[in-house]
């Protein structure tokens, strides 16, 4: 069976330990919520099981396939807390190049999923004037484009307004009513179902 | 490959439309060579000896003008770390990145040395060699800036920083390509420069997408 398995984890930033001896396994359906102070490690941990840094000592595996490996960087994606997105280019070309970069080819999609999260106008609107809420509506409609199994996603629900945080949950929900599994870091209080926390 | 061409375009795209990222290195080359027969001599017997190492040094500086902005931007807006965590080969994105720095820096230089050529009274026969020495040595030049480039990524005011781990790498290309000009002056063959800045170009252009690639995770870490 397809499990996320983190075994052993440890990480230090500067003289700080912010985690060690972490291990935990996720099962397809699941959602998990890291929760946590600032500065607690929850981006770290996210980061590490996104495949761009690695802890001091452990592992994160799926299916058998470590992290950095290709077959596992296919299985993911991760939105972090920077836009993800280049502000000279056009909200298509950002949305085309981020899920290319996703290893997924989109130019049938790219209409259907702007108009899913409420830019259908915005098609061919730089992506520098765009506000906060929208930049990241863009970023999740690529989210909604691929086709990972693990959605890595820090504070997804900074400065989207209330609908956007309702279909974001709904997304979240029918992902892992799928099969899929989420792990995701908040500080507001959410309704998803099957949520386990994680305190760091 | 796909990924090659997509951001190959992307960059383009984004530079086309913010022009001056590119054309700042460019009026750089074309303002610090025009300067030199003002403070210098405007004797065509002195240009023309020393215009080749001129058009040289300028050339190598305006390319490291332009390295900081290579993965400045990225890096800022998060496009970096996606890069890094794509299942796409970051070594093929990152040669199209060179390869578009390539095109918006090296290529124009290329272009414009002919002008700066004449301007320095260099004769015919010495602009094509100074031409066909660009032509070899400025896709070594983004090359190995990119490595350079991709260590210092995330640094703050890190000029310098670059300027010293880079300048040394372009030394061997400078003395190539410059003696292989003064050679073609005095009708010598010049095949042996030639062959050198070849080799350094095949041994960046295989080493320095992976090495880059590498460098990049780190500083990203």
């Amino acid at each position: 069976m397809s499990r996320l398995i983190v075994n052993d984890l440890s990480c230090q930033r500067g003289y700080t330990e912010l985690f060690s001896n972490l291990s935990f396994g996720l099962s397809p359906g699941e959602i998990l919520r890291i929760s946590g102070a600032n500065g607690s490690g929850k981006t770290s941990l996210l980061r590490i099981i996104a495949g761009i840094s690695s802890g001091e000592s452990g592992n994160v595996t799926f299916n058998n396939n470590a992290a950095g490996s290709i077959a596992y960087q296919s299985d993911i994606f991760y939105l972090g807390h920077l836009p993800a997105l280049s502000p000279e280019l056009y909200c298509k070309e950002n949305l085309d190049y981020l899920t290319q970069l996703n290893g997924i080819n989109t130019d049938r999609f790219v209409d259907d999923a702007l108009t899913n999260v409420g830019l259908k106008n915005y098609k061919y609107e730089y992506t520098a004037n765009l506000s906060a809420g929208q930049k990241r509506r863009v970023v999740l409609a690529a989210l909604f484009i691929t086709q990972a199994k693990i959605w890595l996603l820090d504070e997804p629900f900074t400065a989207l307004d209330s609908d956007g945080i309702n279909s974001l949950e709904n997304q979240i929900a029918k992902h892992c009513e799928n099969g899929g599994l989420c792990i995701l870091t908040t500080h507001q209080d959410s309704k998803l179902p099957n949520l386990r926390v994680l305190a760091l | 490959m796909k990924i090659y061409t997509k951001t190959l375009v992307r960059d383009l795209k984004m530079a086309l439309r913010n022009p001056s990222s590119f054309l700042n290195p460019l009026l750089f080359f074309v303002i610090a060579i025009s300067l030199f027969p003002l403070a210098i001599s405007p004797e065509a017997h002195t240009l023309s000896n020393i215009g080749p190492g001129i058009i040289w040094v300028t050339c190598m500086l305006s390319v490291l003008l332009s390295l900081n902005a290579l993965f400045h931007y990225d890096y800022d807006n998060g496009v970096l770390e996606q890069m890094v965590i794509s299942p796409s080969s970051l070594s093929l994105i990152l040669l199209a990145k060179i390869t578009a720095h390539w095109l918006l820096t090296g290529l124009p230089i290329i272009l414009l040395s002919p002008l700066m050529g004449m301007a320095l009274f260099l004769d015919i026969d010495s602009i094509y060699v100074l031409m066909l020495t660009l032509l070899l040595a400025t896709p070594s030049l983004s090359l190995i800036g990119a490595i350079g480039a991709s260590l210092i990524v995330g640094i703050k005011n890190s000029g310098m920083l670059l300027s010293l781990l880079i300048l040394p790498l372009y030394i061997p290309i400078l003395i190539f390509a410059t003696s292989a000009i003064s050679q073609a002056q005095f009708d010598l063959s010049i095949s042996g420069q030639l062959y050198f800045l070849v080799t350094i170009l095949l041994i960046s252009l295989m080493a320095s997408p992976f090495v880059s690639a590498i460098a990049l995770k780190i500083s990203l870490e």
